[in-house]
């Protein structure tokens, strides 16, 4: 646990440094994250709990969005003017990206054959 | 009397501590979590939603500042950068399936990415929002710590962005499975790549609720598109 914990921050540190030193556009973590894949690409070592803390960090993902997300009560009063156009942007945009990315994807796949396992298809 | 004239000053002390909010993100939360799971994991009843609107509402009705509510609540916003160099982790165990999609992948991340910018500046500004809210939208579907960048470099406001980012997941997290159930998508990994480009980490958090193998590509997503929105916004800045 200590260990996976001292690898996790370690790459995040990792990618923060490499960031700021190749000046990037990217933050910490983002690299870190490339990092960490491509060790693990690669077949480095890792501590053997790894799999278990990461994936307890990561079963309350959701979590670590509550405090950016009651900070829009900064934004109240330009809420109350346009933020029926905002929420109406997100909705619409957020809807045809889905559709697009999801279209596109499939198209790709029946074009290079990449067709998915059983296990990659939905069942109802 | 002089037990009731106790009260405030119990308040004004807890109210200042960071203790009190750390366990009331947390409290609000679970309570988000608990009405999810009680509502059958239903995609409306949002336990992220639920819980900054209880605390929202906190903050407003007590009229404490956000910045001291951060106080408390930024160790757990502080781990939201080990948890994305976490996502490397269910990654690696599917390296095979990801390189198969490699070309779907990056065909539907310039798509759907695309798509997510420049749908929601012409939305936006065909509904009257203000040139600063436009540009607060812009990286709405990038992960929050790059998105709050962008929107410092292309003139937004970042503490807006940082909202709009979460509404964005949310809304992706709510509208993608009766979306793509009506449309006919089978196929996990398009339902969940797509879901990682259009809505970041909430997406992904709720890709990996569903099924493990949406998750992982909606992991890729999110970092790829983090990735590609950065360059592409340094390289238009100037631009847009």
């Amino acid at each position: 646990m200590l260990e996976s914990l001292f690898v996790l921050l370690a790459f995040q540190l990792m990618g923060t440094t490499v960031g700021l030193a190749l000046k990037l556009p990217i933050p910490g973590p983002v690299l870190g994250f490339a990092l960490l894949a491509s060790w693990m690409l690669l077949k480095f070592p890792l501590p053997e709990a790894m799999g278990t803390t990461a994936s307890t960090l990561l079963q309350h993902l959701s979590l670590l969005f509550v405090p950016a997300a009651t900070g829009m009560i900064q934004h109240l009063e330009r809420l109350l003017v346009e933020g029926w156009a905002l929420l109406l942007s997100v909705v619409l945009s957020t809807t045809l990206a889905l559709i697009v990315g999801a279209l596109t994807f499939v198209l790709m796949v029946r074009w290079t054959r990449a067709y998915p396992t059983s296990e990659e298809v939905r069942h109802d | 009397m002089t037990e009731v004239s106790t009260d405030p000053d119990i308040w004004v002390y807890l109210s200042t501590r960071p203790l009190f909010w750390l366990a009331l993100t947390l409290a609000a939360y679970l309570v988000g979590l608990r009405l999810f799971q009680a509502s059958g994991n239903h995609p409306v009843v949002n336990p992220v939603a639920i819980a900054a609107l209880l605390l929202g509402s906190l903050l407003l009705g007590t009229h404490t500042p956000y910045e001291r509510y951060f106080e408390g609540a930024q160790f757990v916003h502080f781990l939201l950068g080990p948890a994305t160099v976490a996502l490397a982790l269910p990654l690696s165990t599917h390296f095979q399936r990801i390189r198969k999609a490699l070309v779907p992948m990056v065909v539907a991340l310039f798509a759907g990415s695309a798509t997510a910018v420049f749908s929601a500046i012409v939305i936006a500004r065909m509904l009257g929002a203000t040139e600063e809210s436009v540009r607060s939208l812009i990286p709405k579907s990038v992960t929050t710590p790059i998105a709050m960048g962008i929107a410092e470099k292309i003139g937004g406001l970042p503490s807006l962005t940082a909202g709009l980012v979460i509404a964005t997941g949310i809304v992706g997290a709510i509208v993608v499975t009766p979306l793509l159930n009506r449309l006919g998508f089978r196929d996990w990994r398009a339902r969940g790549f797509a879901l990682g480009v259009a809505s970041h980490g909430i997406g992904t958090a709720r890709a990996f609720q569903v099924h493990e193998v949406a998750g992982v590509f909606a992991a890729v997503a999110m970092a790829l598109n983090g990735l590609v929105t950065a360059v592409a916004v340094a390289l238009l800045a100037g631009w847009l």
